[in-house]
């Protein structure tokens, strides 16, 4: 299949490239930019005049819900509703069932990724077995067999010992760490931010230091076994800038984000609204701020979806009994937008953290558009919005929390391989 | 803060009793009101009035409770309601029913109110929005969140000793993180007009940013109940000595405990209160516990009044309704 896309605004910025070309594709590859390659004859032409033409988005998280709780989605459901944002690059935490500490997992995700074809997944191996933060899993194996990196998951490490242990070990084979710092005593059942709102509704609260003081013992044992560090869903400013430190000593750690904390705070949980019970909490506008903050400057590289679809069940209960987590994969582009015309962060930022830098993180070679990579591709209207309904959603879990807002931007394409894989009606 | 819209039905009239925050002050002193009418009721010869008859009332005790659930129950008679009681915390649930289902079968029995007492906050927020359009909550007790009943008819006590709210300086002593009564006097206080609402407790027992409720804080108890009008004493659980929270009863007892001698701080007119039931000798002792300035068994008969007060008017009837006027 030759596909060329006509007359778009093409950016990348893994190339710092931002103009209006043409683009050309021949057997699932980018074959020529600007310049039709020689012989070149397309089977299928994209008007993409006055869109933009962007590389397929990278997630940095996404619970594709497969194995185990198919009740709650699919990789069927979920890697459409990603589709249809323009991502065909997600990366998986271990926390299926079974946890992935086992090849036969991660197997099983690899036929179930063909077996949809719509995009790459990439699993995270589970760092310790079972998630229980006792035992190091069988990280060499598991890398072998396919995964990118290794991480527990929400899962707590209470031992510090095994933490430095599974560093040091991770770092022998060369693996990432995705860490998510969260003190599993500090946190205490805690459901949302400690605050002014956890004391209103009389939530048990989850401090910010539940967050720092977990962060900054990884960190201490990063500058200790040199381990290469992915802090995952970082959600207070406080954090950001321990980031910021580190980097400036060196460490080679890096950051992300997840989206729903990049636009609303504790306030968004009102009269105990269960779309809005997360993990992490959402903090105050300060630490909104300044996750905003640290994607401007740089220290925080990517924003996820941290997409987490729930069965309805999951979410009917009080709010302390319900399941953390939102259904924000077909939200995560048309979010970054809105922060985009709200003029918090600029496009070329918000592209690039969905994109070249995260699939830096993975150290993949996507999120680019250069002549010869995989053609995963995006093509998008800037100028069209839609305002986001629960019962149109793609994915299986309708638990929004951003349920009638009008986001910008509309995806008409997207290609994966070189094939269409979702087209706007 | 959006609030309460919730409890109130397109008329401004209450429609559930879930929380003090956010109610206005005319709505809360006309609960007093319909309160006072009925406090007559209880000392007459017939206890009844015919107001919710035919009504069928539910009490949905999720979490275990003796005082409470008899006073809804006592209240909900004397209007000649219909009561069912039902302790869901040993029956339902425990056979692995969903909320949401225990509620649809009793939406199936014609039920119009149901008194709900839950462990985890919010809870009746959340069925509120989940019953069929007819049928009122009233909440008796959510978690950490709010007792809005107790704390009304706290406010029923104090006004009938302090006649008004202004000018009132009153102290909250005790467990204040774990506290749905404080969380609901502190709401209420503030919407009626209190001049000052202190809170007296080591900080292990205070929530993070509770000076945003507009209470002052105190960890010193001389220096909280200094010049107070009333004090009111929190329950202290037995099991918030099993963590990190506080080293003894007896060491609690010493520092935050209420005797005579402390109570000289406050006001000579001073009244005490509590929720009950009462630790003595854990946070009030004994002496001031029966002194002529407690006025805890007055709560506990009050409780009835404001009971039935919130029970008429969230069906949309008033004392004046009954047809018994004097």
């Amino acid at each position: 299949m030759r596909i060329v896309i006509k007359g778009g605004r093409v950016i990348d910025t893994a190339n710092s490239l931002d103009g209006k070309q043409d683009l050309f594709i021949a057997d699932g590859k980018i074959v020529g930019l600007k310049k039709e390659p020689e012989g070149f004859e397309s089977d299928l032409q994209i008007d993409a005049k006055d869109k933009v033409v962007l590389p397929g988005l990278v997630d940095l998280c996404a619970r594709l819900r497969e194995p185990g709780h198919t009740y709650k989605a699919t990789f069927q459901s979920e890697c459409q509703a990603a589709n249809s944002s323009g991502i065909t690059s997600i990366c998986c935490p271990p926390d299926t069932k079974p946890v992935i500490d086992t090849t036969a997992v991660v197997d099983l995700i690899h036929q179930r990724t063909r077996n949809a074809n719509r995009t790459n997944v990439y699993p995270l191996a589970a760092l310790t077995l079972g998630l229980k933060g006792e035992h190091l899993a069988e990280m060499d194996t598991l890398r072998r067999a396919g995964c990118i990196g290794v991480s527990n998951g929400l899962a707590p490490i209470e031992s510090t010992e095994v933490l430095r242990r599974a560093f040091e070990y991770a770092h022998s084979c060369g693996l990432t760490v995705f860490f998510f710092a969260e003190d599993y005593s500090l946190k205490n059942n805690g459901v949302v931010h400690e605050g002014p709102v956890s004391t209103r509704l009389g939530l048990p609260g989850i401090p910010e230091t539940a967050e720092t003081i977990a962060l900054s013992r990884a960190l201490l044992l990063v500058e200790q076994t040199q381990v290469k560090a992915h802090f995952c869903r970082l959600s207070s400013a406080r954090s950001v800038s321990m980031i910021a430190t580190a980097q400036e000593q060196g460490l080679p750690v890096t950051a992300d984000v997840s989206i729903c904390n990049l636009h609303l705070t504790e306030m968004d949980v009102a009269d105990y609204n269960n779309d809005c019970h997360l993990q992490p909490p959402l903090r105050n506008e300060r630490d909104r701020k300044g996750l905003i903050e640290g994607i401007n400057k740089g220290v925080i590289a990517a924003v996820c979806s941290d997409h987490q679809p729930h069965d309805a069940d999951a979410k009917a209960a009080p709010f302390s009994q319900t399941e953390a987590g939102a259904s924000t994969i077909e939200h995560l582009l048309p979010l970054m937008l809105h922060l985009v015309n709200r003029k918090e962060i600029k496009l070329e930022q918000a592209i690039a953290v969905l994109s070249s830098q995260p699939a830096n993180i993975l150290g993949i070679d996507k999120g680019t558009l250069a002549v010869g990579s995989d053609a995963d591709i995006c093509i998008l209207d800037l100028d069209s919005s839609n305002s986001v309904d629960k019962a149109s959603l793609l994915s299986a879990g309708k638990n929004t929390p951003f349920k009638g807002w009008e986001l910008p931007g509309q995806i008409t394409h997207t290609l994966f391989n070189g094939n269409v894989v979702f087209q706007q009606d | 803060m959006t609030g309460n819209k919730i409890q109130l039905d397109k008329n401004g009239n209450l429609k559930h009793f879930l929380t003090t925050e956010g109610l206005s002050q005319s709505l809360l002193q006309s609960i007093l009101d319909h309160a006072e009418s009925f406090a007559s009721v209880g000392e007459r010869a017939v206890k009844k009035v015919p107001l919710l008859r035919g009504k069928t009332i539910a009490n949905l005790f999720f979490e275990p409770s003796t005082r409470t659930r008899t006073t809804f129950e006592l209240a909900a008679k004397r209007l000649s309601a219909d009561i069912l009681n039902l302790n869901i915390a040993t029956s339902a649930t425990s056979k692995g029913e969903t909320l949401s289902d225990t509620l649809h079968t009793l939406e199936a029995m014609h039920c119009d109110m149901f008194v709900v007492r839950h462990a985890n906050s919010g809870a009746a927020h959340y069925i509120a929005t989940q019953v069929a359009p007819h049928i009122s909550i009233i909440n008796a007790g959510d978690g950490r969140h709010a007792h809005p009943t107790q704390a009304m008819l706290d406010m029923f006590t104090i006004r009938r000793h302090k006649k008004t709210f202004e000018n009132l300086r009153v102290a909250i002593v005790g467990d204040i993180l774990h506290s749905r009564v404080a969380r609901s006097e502190i709401h209420a206080l503030s919407t009626l007009g209190a001049l000052e609402t202190r809170i007296i407790a080591p900080q292990t027992l205070i929530p993070k940013d509770v000076e945003n409720l507009g209470v002052q804080v105190f960890h010193d108890m001389d220096e909280g109940l200094n010049g107070v009008d009333v004090v009111m004493m929190l329950r202290l659980q037995k099991e918030r000595m099993r963590g990190a929270l506080l080293p003894s009863e007896y060491e609690y007892f010493q520092r935050y405990g209420l005797t005579s001698k402390r109570l000289e701080k406050a006001k000579p007119d001073a009244i005490v209160m509590h929720p009950g039931p009462i630790n003595r000798g854990v946070e009030i002792a004994s002496d001031v516990a029966d002194g002529e300035r407690s006025v805890i068994l007055q709560q506990v008969s009050h409780g009835i009044a404001v009971r039935m007060a919130v029970m008429a008017m969230t069906m949309g009837r008033s004392p004046e309704d009954s047809g018994d006027k004097k």
